[in-house]
């Protein structure tokens, strides 16, 4: 399991050499460009935690051989990488279905569970939707041209006509493998079967590389991309954003939840994502610039974090067996390293400062507040209300974290065999650690963070985003006017004042402190069914955004002496899109059927047939 | 970075977290007025500070370091925010590392910690209170950061300083879009620092409580730290409140220190006629159940919404 790391490492190598190298290769051209190593960084950074970590965790081998586990989730490594680095359509297509299969596999690794097995295929079904429309899109991005390549795409030079559909049938293809919505139903489903080290390296890299096909597909093939593409990427965003977050606020399951959180971020990244087309369309380079780099350093943050907090959830289930946050809690007492990691992907996430949820934010909000400056009437009217959809998502992913961290660490104990859980082991700690860190230097450190971005600007955009004064502390984006965001300072000033309070109600007062029960409200009997279920947090949420849920309720008569509540919420989605999808699919398959009619003579007439056809054409 | 600017900076931060008790005073005192109660002196605050801060501190048998740490955590954020809130004057070095959207963090981050500290014990009322608190917040936040949008786009920039610079600056011009913000940061205001229509500052063991709910569990200097947090977060309010609706007399980069002297009296009289206001709001207006404040909070960040259309539609 050693070599997992060192694999991983790397892949991390190329940490500083950010340069453009070519690496022409017959059949397979491979090309590693500012781009590709900002995502092969990503996929270096977080998958060395989550390996180290894995390390650590695999070694009961649970499910598949351990062997075999080992092997799929190098090539899911491998294949990732050439995702990132393929510069034709076919070793991307060819990589990028190995990704996938590999991660099926992976997440099937259980497979002897009917549901994970049902949640494999649903996630290889959209997986493989998604995959037509990529390579339909490569088709039509070809031009006529026949060349696969992605030098000759960028040379076909398409009608605005055809390079929408492409965009399109990108948009599709990728979008299914991110999780925007519609598309997102695999993922809730995906990511508590897979073991929980697979579920960071899917939610926190593998959303990634889609979200890197599409920035390859828009900016770098396209060239030219058109400015309304931006209002349906930002439309998409947005709606996966808001969708993502209340259902997260609502789920019992602690990898559910992160799995639709995962789907909010994505959304952030979209919207974003969206916004520099915009931009980028209406020629207005340093504004796309802005919008660029907040949907880059999101998807550095996401990578980061997501993998975090996933690894905490496998740790916990490790410890305690349980995935459902209603017999988790108290935890904090018994695994103190696990929770203080988490803690910190928590706050992360919930974009508070100073860490690194927080500048990606910042700097989307205020990207926003150029949208009025778009040269389109009541376009520019409309935009800047998207900061009102990205703030109230933001302030619900506070209220997501709070209750993901409060449920599962704080309060009470809610089962008793919670009291022998134990704490994460030394690998694991070293994995959680790292990712912690970097979530803390990419929160601290910003201005360095976005130099290294500003050359995937620079390349995809022709405009960087720059730097207001040669400071190495504040971040002050040259097109933002007079406001600025130092970290640093406000880490430093916030830690003396802290300290100092500490110092000084310690000195000017005395330290004594007594244990003593909790209150009880003189009833004198306080126990841990007491305390705030994960369905409770989550009942403000049902409450206000109650048309968006499907909801059904069971509940008990005032008479019954064995109550039992249970409120089941699904996607309105499912009902909207799939069901019917599937029912169009069973009705062509039943309307196909009469063709198998069980007798050899009758499939050697339509043998017959087709050769008589075949013939009729060719001849 | 001047040392003046430094001085400036600590002088106000240091005003603000002596002051903030006596503000909640006033405020406490015109609600008494206005009740026809006997009035508590302006000073009750700081009294009841120096009571808990002499007593032992008694925790709960399974708190946690988080639950420890939490009341110096907030207090340092509160004390933070104040720093970069533009009350006296603007020029503050520290609002070049903070901007309107960082303040926000800034109260965010605060009240994600309360509500942690709130569920460490794991009682039924520190949960609810937990809850309440982060469903008043995730409204109430994207509410503020509204009307911070609002006045940054009408100056052009996030900066507090130059926000109520741009503002006082210059011909008094009126800005529709800021009436309807006004109205929703009042709104925000109220839910935020639990004052009436959302919660009752004043009641315990109800079950309609919010912020008290996530307070039941702590002691003497703890209590003391978090009740003086809440003194400055209501203090800090005003002041955002000043710096985006009432942004003159405060002292500016050329006016120097006889500026300063001159912010004082007119902060005062500022944070008087408030404190008068919000205890006139809070007497007459009745205490929302809890399931009608989403309402409420979901109206004033529609009005801010609504404030930032009128601003785009009017381009004022």
């Amino acid at each position: 399991m050693l070599a997992v790391s060192a694999a991983a490492g790397l892949l991390a190598a190329p940490e500083r050499a950010i340069l453009l190298i070519g690496l022409p290769d017959l059949p397979f051209h491979l090309r590693r460009d500012a781009l590709t190593s900002i995502f092969l960084v990503l996929l270096g950074g977080a998958s060395t935690g989550i390996s180290i970590f894995s390390a650590g965790y695999f070694r009961k081998g649970e499910g598949a051989l351990p062997g075999l586990l080992c092997l799929q989730y190098h090539v899911f490594l491998a294949s990732m990488g050439f995702v990132l680095l393929a510069d034709d359509a076919y070793a991307f297509m060819v990589s990028w279905e190995t990704m996938a299969i590999s991660s099926y596999f992976l997440v099937t690794t259980q497979h002897r569970i009917p549901e994970i097995r049902r949640a494999g295929f649903l996630y290889l079904l959209i997986a493989h939707l998604g995959a037509i429309a990529i390579l339909l899109s490569f088709g039509v991005m070809q031009g006529g041209s026949w060349q696969f390549t992605f030098d000759a795409m960028r040379g076909a030079h398409l009608g605005p006509e055809w390079s929408s559909v492409a965009f399109g049938l990108a948009l599709f293809g990728f979008g299914a493998k991110a999780g925007l919505v519609p598309l997102h139903v695999w993922l809730p489903e995906a990511h508590p079967a897979a073991p929980s080290p697979v579920s960071a390296l899917m939610s926190g890299v593998m959303l990634k590389t889609a979200v890197y096909g599409v920035l390859r597909v828009t900016f770098d093939l396209l060239a030219h991309p058109l400015w309304w593409w931006g209002l349906i990427a930002l439309a998409l965003g947005l709606a996966s954003a808001f969708y993502g977050v209340i259902f997260a606020a609502v789920q019992s399951d602690m990898k559910r939840l992160l799995a639709w959180s995962s789907i909010e971020n994505i959304g952030v990244i979209f919207t974003a994502l969206g916004l520099a087309i915009v931009f980028q369309g209406l020629d207005m380079g340093p504004l796309a610039a802005i919008a660029l780099i907040a949907c880059l350093y999101h998807c550095l943050n996401h990578a980061l974090m997501k993998s975090l907090l996933f690894l905490g959830t496998g740790a916990v289930l490790h410890a305690t067996g349980e995935r459902n946050l209603g017999r988790l809690g108290g935890l904090i007492h018994r695994m103190p390293w696990v929770a203080g990691f988490t803690l910190v992907g928590v706050l992360a996430i919930a974009g508070l400062p100073p860490l690194n949820g927080f500048v990606s934010e910042w700097l989307l909000l205020q990207a926003f507040l150029f949208a009025e400056k778009v040269p389109k009437s009541f376009v520019n009217m409309l935009l800047p209300l998207g900061a009102a959809v990205v703030a109230l998502c933001t302030a619900l992913a506070g209220y997501v974290m709070v209750k993901f961290f409060g449920v599962i660490f704080l309060g009470k104990p809610r089962e008793p065999r919670l009291a022998d859980a134990h704490d994460a082991d030394a690998l694991e700690r070293i994995g959680l650690a790292l990712l912690a860190l970097g979530c803390v230097g990419l929160g601290v450190f910003p201005v360095q963070v976005i130099r290294a971005l500003d050359l995937v600007s620079s390349q995809l955009l022709g405009a960087t985003l720059g730097q207001r004064g040669a400071s190495w502390w504040l971040l002050a984006p040259a097109v933002v006017r007079d406001s600025a965001y130092g970290p640093v300072a406000l880490l430093v000033v916030g830690a003396t004042i802290v300290g100092l309070t500490a110092v000084m109600v310690g000195l000017l007062y005395h330290r004594r402190v007594r244990r003593a029960p909790a209150w009880d409200c003189g009833f004198g009997r306080l126990d841990a069914r007491m305390q705030d279920t994960a369905e409770g947090f989550g009942q403000p949420i049902r409450h206000i955004f109650q048309p968006f849920f499907l909801m059904s309720r069971e509940l008990p008569s005032p008479a019954d002496s064995n109550p039992r509540y249970s409120v089941t919420i699904t996607d309105r989605i499912w009902r909207w899109c799939y069901e019917p999808a599937g029912g169009i699919v069973r009705w062509l398959s039943d309307q196909v059927a009469w063709l198998q009619q069980g007798r050899i003579a009758t499939y050697l007439l339509y043998s017959f047939i087709t050769l008589l056809v075949l013939l009729a054409l060719v001849l | 970075m001047s040392i003046l600017g430094l001085a400036t900076q600590l002088f106000e931060v240091i005003a603000a977290v002596l002051v903030a008790p006596a503000f909640l005073g006033w405020v406490n005192q015109c609600r008494a007025w206005l009740q026809n109660r006997t009035a508590p002196s302006v000073l009750q605050p700081y009294r009841g500070l120096r009571k808990l801060f002499w007593k032992d501190a008694v925790l709960a048998e399974n708190a946690s370091w988080l639950f420890r740490a939490t009341p110096y955590v907030v207090f340092g954020l509160m004390v933070l925010a104040a720093a970069v809130v533009p009350s006296l004057s603007t020029r503050l070095p520290l609002t070049a590392a903070a901007d309107g959207i960082a303040l926000v963090g800034l109260l965010a981050t605060a009240r994600v910690f309360l509500s942690l500290a709130a569920m460490d014990i794991g009682t039924a009322f520190g949960t609810l209170g937990a809850r309440r608190e982060m469903m008043v917040g995730f409204l109430a936040e994207p509410a503020l950061l509204m009307v911070l949008f609002v006045a940054a786009m009408i100056s052009g920039t996030t900066s507090l300083p130059k926000i109520a610079e741009g503002l006082s600056g210059g011909t008094l011009a009126l800005y529709p879009s800021l009436a309807f913000t006004a109205v929703a940061f009042t709104f925000v205001l109220l839910a935020e620092n639990a004052r009436i229509p959302v919660d009752n500052p004043s009641t315990h063991l109800e079950l309609t409580m919010i912020h008290e709910a996530t307070l039941l569990e702590y002691s003497a200097r703890h209590l003391a730290l978090m009740e003086w947090a809440a003194a400055l977060k209501l203090f800090n309010y005003a002041c955002i409140g000043f710096a985006l609706f009432a942004p003159w007399g405060v002292a500016t980069e050329a006016q120097g220190l006889t500026g300063l002297l001159f912010a004082a009296p007119v902060l005062g009289t500022k944070l008087l006629v408030a404190g008068a206001a919000l205890a006139v709001v809070e007497t007459i207006s009745a205490k929302l159940r809890v399931f009608r404040a989403p309402e409420f909070l979901a109206t004033a960040f529609l009005l801010a919404v609504l404030g930032l259309l009128v601003h785009l539609l009017l381009g004022a």
